[in-house]
């Protein structure tokens, strides 16, 4: 029974989230405001139907569901559109919520692909730490999404303006500044996440493994992606790394934060890879 | 009036170089150069247009009188020498000084072709002119014609949406790089007639504050006062580039005055700040290669054309058309003026037949003894005489059908009556 509610909650807000795709598709195409009111709805909606799904997931198996490559992907999306729902809020970066929900979209995709088989949990991960460290780390992950998305926004707009032929994209990215703008808000709350969730999984690691730092493979690439963004906020705070320059470092840092979610665990292995 | 000629003297962004434009003793206000060309013998009614592109001068003169050269004098100043006059300076005569002018009040001569400021600059400098009561009866007529024809040419040809929508495009740019341009600061290099539009559409976005640059102070405060902005002279450029963050340049430098690597450093001062530059400058003020520098933009006339999407045949084809208007408003101002002489002769002839008729008149009515009507009645035989016997030759005068004998029968008229003093 719960089962089956929680299979067909998945399969609506794979729904919900495509129709939210559509709508902020065609509110990219013909810029209406009504279509984009109804595509923030859908998107919410969709918001709102992730969080329940979580819920029933957490209900159902009785752990926090981030364990699993499908939960760990589903948080992601989860982390990914509240992120985005909380930035909306308080700013505006014109069609920034067409790219979301694409990345969003493509997330839950893969989600519905992999496993949704609930496992019994493994002993190491049985800690009230789980939902702590993991939720963290995801949490970050949302934001740096973000980060990411409006860094591809930013190398189209800004290409269209140095190449001085004005394409499809051009009247319907945002200005440059507010691309920057994002960047740098997105980088500064996801980096927060990031080094707390740092800090809360070595502090567990010194509980179930009885050192703080392991030099596992996830911990290093974690590491190496912390290096990245405080390098970037570094140089942004210093030396006024801006633009085009912070655009493609934040999609850098993203690749690398794929890379320690997925590479890791399928390359590389290790201690930290439990979701097989 | 044939012995009175319309002359035209001026040095233009296309003939002058700036330096030597800047330095022209009449490049300052207009009272002074006014007074000034009043008081030049021969020369009766006058005008002077002073903008940052252009220095003109239209006079209406007596025809053998040393008004060129009196003028040129009074134009170049001390500045330079009279021998160097014909390498800077335009004199047109007559017909090509009335086309000439047209040209400049439709903006077919200006650096942007189709900017409207020119214009208001036309009638700013003809209200000076007509408050000093230096133009008369013809400067009134040709400059009022002046700006109909500007209007004529702005309502039928697309010649002004040009200019217009460049600058809309600067401003539309601008904001999708600066997002807000509320907070942004402009600064304006030189002082040119585009340049004043396209800050005054940025200054419509609400900018917080302009920055006029330019080589003789003078005229940077001038303009900086219209926009309540502040002046600085062109020694400060540097140091002014790190704080603006739109530059507008229309030197009328003949070289390149910002390259490549004087940016640079710029841009770590600003700390990576993004910068706008607009260059409408004709040639160029600023180094293509600027456009390479990261948070760098630089636009220069033809890129902004080719954004609004008006391509360069396209614009051709218009200003041929307002050139054609400008032709044709010529030639019927032309027509006006030969009127012109036409009308002081009709009046003569009507003068001296009631002069006639009013001394036969009285010789005749005392020798008689009439009553009042009678009186009457011969006083109205004899006018509509004279007016009948001059009904031939007053409309073989006004007959337009051969132009170009006009003089001609202006000539044999006046001497068939003996119509001896022309005024």
């Amino acid at each position: 029974m719960m089962g089956e509610i929680s299979y067909l909650l998945f399969q609506a807000l794979l729904a919900v989230n495509c129709m939210a795709l559509v709508f902020y598709g065609v509110f990219f195409v013909k810029q209406k405001e009504k279509i984009r009111t109804v595509a923030r709805l859908t998107l919410l909606a969709a918001g709102v139907l992730q969080t329940l799904y979580i819920l029933f997931r957490y209900l159902q198996s009785g752990y926090t569901p981030i364990t699993s490559q499908h939960e760990t992907i589903v948080f992601f999306a989860w982390s990914v559109t509240w992120a985005y729902l909380s930035f909306r809020w308080r700013y505006t970066v014109k069609n920034f919520g067409t790219f979301i929900s694409l990345l969003i979209f493509i997330l839950l995709l893969i989600a519905a692909v992999a496993s949704r088989a609930i496992n019994p949990l493994p002993p190491a991960l049985q800690s009230w730490w789980l939902p702590v460290h993991a939720g963290i780390a995801v949490i970050s992950y949302g934001f740096l999404a973000l980060a990411f998305c409006g860094g591809i926004m930013y190398l189209l707009q800004e290409h269209e303006l140095k190449s001085k032929r004005f394409g499809y994209f051009f009247t319907r990215l945002p200005s440059l500044e507010s691309l920057d703008q994002l960047n740098s808000h997105c980088l500064a709350t996801g980096f927060v996440f990031l080094t707390l969730g740092i800090i809360t999984g070595s502090i567990w690691a010194r509980q179930a493994w009885g050192t703080y730092w392991h030099w596992d493979p996830k911990e290093t690439w974690s590491l190496i992606t912390w290096f990245l963004y405080a390098a970037q906020i570094h140089q942004r705070f210093s030396a006024g790394w801006r633009g085009k320059r912070a655009a493609t470092m934040a999609i850098i840092g993203f690749i690398s934060v794929l890379f320690t979610l997925w590479g890791v665990t399928y390359l590389l292995g290790g201690i930290h890879s439990y979701a097989q | 009036m044939p012995s009175d000629m319309i002359l035209l003297l001026g040095v233009n962004h296309k003939t002058t170089p700036l330096a030597v434009r800047e330095q022209l003793a009449m490049g300052n206000g207009y009272e002074q150069p006014l007074h000034a060309l009043q008081g030049i013998a021969g020369c009766k009614e006058c005008y002077l247009l002073s903008t940052c592109n252009r220095v003109e001068i239209l006079v209406v003169a007596q025809e053998g009188a040393q008004v060129e050269t009196h003028i040129s004098r009074l134009l170049f100043g001390d500045s330079v020498a009279p021998e160097q006059y014909q390498d800077y300076l335009y004199i047109y005569r007559n017909d090509a000084a009335v086309h000439h002018l047209f040209m400049v009040s439709t903006s077919l001569d200006s650096m942007i072709v189709g900017e409207a400021q020119i214009l208001g600059q036309l009638k700013e400098a003809y209200r000076h002119a007509a408050e000093l009561k230096c133009t008369g009866p013809i400067l009134n007529k040709l400059l009022h014609k002046s700006f109909s024809v500007a209007k004529r040419v702005r309502s039928e040809t697309l010649i002004g949406a040009s200019a217009v929508s460049i600058s809309y495009a600067a401003v539309e740019l601008a904001k999708k790089i600066f997002g807000n341009l509320q907070n942004k600061n402009v600064l304006l290099i030189g002082a040119g007639e585009m340049a004043e539009l396209a800050a005054e559409h940025l200054i419509g976005q609400g900018v917080r504050k302009v920055v006029v640059a330019n080589r003789t102070l003078a005229r940077a405060m001038d303009l900086a006062k219209r926009f309540n902005g502040t002046a600085v002279s062109l020694d400060e450029l540097f140091s002014q580039l790190e704080l603006a963050d739109i530059v507008i340049s229309s030197t009328g430098a003949p070289n390149i005055i910002l390259h490549k690597q004087d940016v640079k450093p710029i841009m770590r001062a600003r700390r990576n700040e993004p910068i706008f530059f607009i260059d409408i400058a004709v040639p160029r003020d600023l180094d293509p290669e600027l456009n390479d520098l990261s948070n760098v933009y630089l636009y220069d006339i033809d890129d902004l054309h080719n954004v609004v999407e008006i391509n360069k045949s396209e614009r051709d084809k218009e200003a041929i058309k307002a050139l054609r208007i400008v032709d044709e408003e010529s030639l019927k101002f032309q027509s006006w003026l030969d009127n012109l002489s036409v009308v002081p002769t009709i009046t003569a002839l009507r003068k001296k037949a009631d002069e006639i008729c009013q001394i036969e008149l009285e010789r005749t009515l005392c020798r008689l003894q009439l009553s009042p009507d009678e009186q009457k009645a011969i006083e109205k035989m004899a006018l509509a005489i004279s007016s009948r016997l001059l009904h031939d030759p007053v409309s073989f005068l006004k007959n337009t059908s051969c132009k170009e004998q006009h003089d001609v029968k202006v000539e044999m008229i006046r001497a068939a009556f003996d119509l001896a003093d022309k005024n």
